[in-house]
């Protein structure tokens, strides 16, 4: 089998099923006030602060939540409600429009529901969001805006944001800058406090950890309007029993994603640059989409290491990814979608594609299990399945 | 073979995809996912297209064993099924969508898609058996669905596989639930698949507007009321005509015409509808070539029901059928299927342009 959609769910780490495996042995909940409850609740702080010290967190900004998707709607609806609580002019939100669906469909649930307004900021080419853009749109109303959601780097074509420097430009005006950075950790240099990010998204399943847990980091000056309301667990702003195996689990993995940062991420680059080459010269229209990855952004890649999205023109994504699937490897053709219906990417159409090319494209994307072997596999796969699936996007245009 | 099983999420195309697998052929499950917002469908119709139905359509692959997948044909059937229904019945006509999708998405462009990337043939859940290219009646009469296939051309049905052909659909259920597939009860799917609610008339008011006009008598010419649309009008149609005056003769009156243009629905008695002669076009046999003709036939013209004895020929490309016995309630844009003269397997299908 070659897995090459890390960027979708990781292999657990045996370190992780290890460590989880023990908590899950251990009675107690966090919140008791009794010896195991004590022992329970000893564990989630240490997960909280060795959390915390490998991203540049302070411990009492460590939140847990059920994922990045909780984290993402608790950052961008509980900052915009406590914002506009303080002052009702504040009713406007930034976001680029290639954010994850857990930060675009908030936000649009906002505006539908709540008298939310947004402005999409451009990104070029690249799918790169300038902080000059990001300037431009808070000059039209400084007094307005809520808060700006951007995320570090894009899940799908694996470019990176300048986050440093689009919070300096937000805190000018004393906005609040959010950032899922849940592909980011462990292939970028993530630190919380150097960002200068008010609120930072980050989830276990991506990094070897546990899937259902991950963490919203946030300023302590932040106000942020509770989505999930019971026993006020975390600070106050998340309810619900800690899932102390989880938790657990999730500082195993976050610990091994910052030790192994540097190497793995020069590992990943150089199987992704392989696999780039190696389509190339099999398929020699292939597109690479996104940063080309050879510049640098805040002193690190421009592009996610062990990212390669890659358009096939004449090709149907759809396709490719099951004449692939049947040959034993595993890609995506975006981000998995709910009902399993194969779209054109929004991400590609918000970096100014066409629907028929964003139809042609596929993720690769490499891990901490990821060898040349899996370079290897695609590299003999490619051409006869590009061929293939050309061949039926032909037969298909045909009829219309 | 490498078949790819066209799974609805019903327990007819789930026991098909079953019977393919336990033939020992390499099988695939694809869902075709027909709408751009399935959620809409969700309250309307029961037994395809709707997010649920592609769950279902997985499960049972899981149970099966074999990959899944979604295929979207949504813009096809836009353009070649709901496009054509709505001008179809603009032009005054009663068309069959089913027939249609059978004709153009599943033995068309998922099956032109499914050879591209590879595979042998398509399999389905229809009630009917394919022998050396012939299509015979199903076993189960009641489901037999040779009349929505017969449009096939001998081409398409060389790479289609029908494994319930031999099966009643009590023992498609019985076999299903020996499965422990959960599609099992599931109800049978009798509704148009895009039309929420089942309320046609209502779909088609929303999407070509009213269409109002006047019932005039056949006979005098006479207006005897105005309508609020002929969508509700079918040729052959008795019920609910709500004309306020009975007919001088006190006879029943039935529908005898629809006029799209002025919108005029033609009302009349039982012998202005009985047609004996017919003229169909788009005339496809499922040999390829033609029989020999002229020839005897039982011709059909509805899904269920409608069969006649009849003589038919062919005459620069149409048939023409003299039926035995005339029929009521034959509308253009009807399909027509010629049965051999004992009735068990398709010659061929055509559109109806003309009847009388």
């Amino acid at each position: 089998m070659t897995y090459l959609d890390h960027a979708a769910t990781t292999p657990v780490l045996p370190e992780v099923v290890v460590a989880m495996s023990e908590a899950m042995s251990k009675t107690g909940n966090a919140s008791s006030l009794h010896t195991s409850g004590r022992a329970s609740r000893r564990r989630v702080e240490e997960a909280r602060e060795s959390i915390a010290a490998a991203l540049g967190a302070r411990p009492s900004e460590v939140l847990f939540t059920s994922g990045g998707t909780e984290s993402d709607n608790l950052a961008v609806a509980g900052i915009f409600r406590a914002r506009r609580a303080a002052d009702p002019r504040r009713r406007r939100i930034l976001a680029a429009g290639l954010e994850h669906h857990a930060v675009l469909d908030v936000v649009e649930y906002l505006v539908a529901k709540e008298g939310a307004s947004v402005t999409w900021l451009e990104v070029d080419d690249f799918g790169r969001v300038h902080a000059d853009t990001l300037a431009a749109a808070i000059a039209e109303d400084p007094t307005d805006v809520a808060l700006v959601s951007v995320m570090w780097a894009n899940n799908e074509v694996g470019t990176v944001n300048p986050i440093r420097e689009l919070a300096a430009v937000a805190h000018v005006h004393g906005i609040p800058l959010h950032s899922d950075a849940v592909q980011a950790v462990g292939q970028l240099a993530v630190d919380f406090e150097r960002s200068g990010a008010d609120a930072l998204t980050v989830t276990g399943h991506k990094i070897g950890g546990p899937t259902g847990v991950g963490v919203l980091l946030l300023r302590r000056k932040i106000a942020v309007v509770p989505l999930v309301h019971g026993g006020g667990q975390e600070r106050g702003v998340r309810s619900g029993t800690l899932d102390v195996a989880g938790i657990v689990g999730l500082a195993v993995a976050v610990q091994d994603a910052v030790t192994h940062r540097a190497e793995r991420a020069a590992t990943l680059a150089r199987l992704r640059n392989e696999l780039i080459a190696a389509v190339t010269v099999r398929i020699p229209d292939v597109v690479l989409s996104g940063d080309p990855g050879q510049s640098l952004v805040d002193g690190g890649p421009s592009r996610l290491p062990g990212n390669a999205h890659l358009r096939f023109p004449g090709c149907e994504g759809d396709a490719l990814l099951m004449l692939l699937d049947a040959r034993g490897i595993e890609c995506s053709t975006g981000s998995a979608c709910n009902a399993g219906v194969p779209r054109a990417s929004h991400v590609l159409l918000a970096m100014g594609q066409d629907e028929r090319s964003a139809r042609g494209a596929l993720r690769f994307s490499f891990g901490h299990t990821s060898t040349s072997a899996d370079v290897l596999a695609v590299d003999e796969a490619i051409t006869p399945v590009v061929e293939r699936a050309r061949r039926a996007a032909l037969a298909g245009a045909r009829r219309r | 073979m490498r078949v790819l099983a066209a799974m609805s999420g019903g327990v007819d195309s789930a026991v098909a995809a079953a019977l393919a697998v336990d033939a020992g052929h390499e099988v695939t499950g694809v869902h075709m996912a027909l709408s751009r917002t399935p959620g809409t469908l969700r309250t309307g119709s029961r037994g395809c297209c709707t997010v649920e139905d592609a769950f279902d359509a997985r499960r049972v692959s899981d149970l099966l064993g074999i990959p899944y997948y979604v295929w979207d044909f949504s813009e096809e059937f836009a353009e070649d099924v709901v496009a054509d229904f709505l001008s179809e019945y603009a032009a005054g006509r009663t068309p069959n969508p089913c027939l249609r999708c059978n004709e153009k998405i599943k033995f068309a462009a998922l099956l032109d898609r499914a050879i591209a990337l590879g595979f042998d043939a398509v399999a389905t859940g229809h009630h009917v058996r394919l022998r050396d290219g012939v299509l015979y009646r199903s076993v189960d009469a009641a489901k037999d669905q040779s009349y929505v296939l017969a449009v096939l051309t001998a081409d398409q049905l060389a790479h289609s596989m029908f494994p319930l052909g031999e099966l009643t659909k009590q023992q498609v259920r019985a076999e299903a639930a020996r499965r422990g597939f959960a599609v099992a009860a599931k109800p049978d799917s009798y509704d148009i698949c895009f039309i929420p609610e089942g309320d046609t008339h209502g779909y088609l008011v929303e999407k070509l507007g009213a269409r109002q006009g006047s019932v005039v008598d056949a006979e005098s010419g006479e207006v005897l009321a105005e309508h609020d649309g002929f969508f509700a009008y079918t040729i052959g149609q008795r019920k609910g005509l709500n004309l306020s005056r009975p007919a001088p003769d006190g006879r029943p009156r039935y529908v005898l015409g629809i006029e799209p243009v002025s919108g005029t629905v033609t009302v009349g008695p039982a012998s202005g509808l009985d047609v004996s002669v017919l003229t169909a076009d788009r005339v496809v046999f499922s040999r390829g070539e033609p029989p020999q003709f002229p020839l005897r036939t039982v011709a059909q013209l509805r899904a269920h029901g409608g069969q006649v004895p009849a003589s038919a020929d062919l005459v620069d490309g149409r048939i023409r059928l003299t039926l035995d016995e005339p029929l009521r309630g034959v509308a253009p844009g009807q399909t027509v299927v010629l049965y051999d003269a004992g009735d068990s397997f398709v010659i061929g299908a055509g559109t109806i342009i003309r009847a009388g």
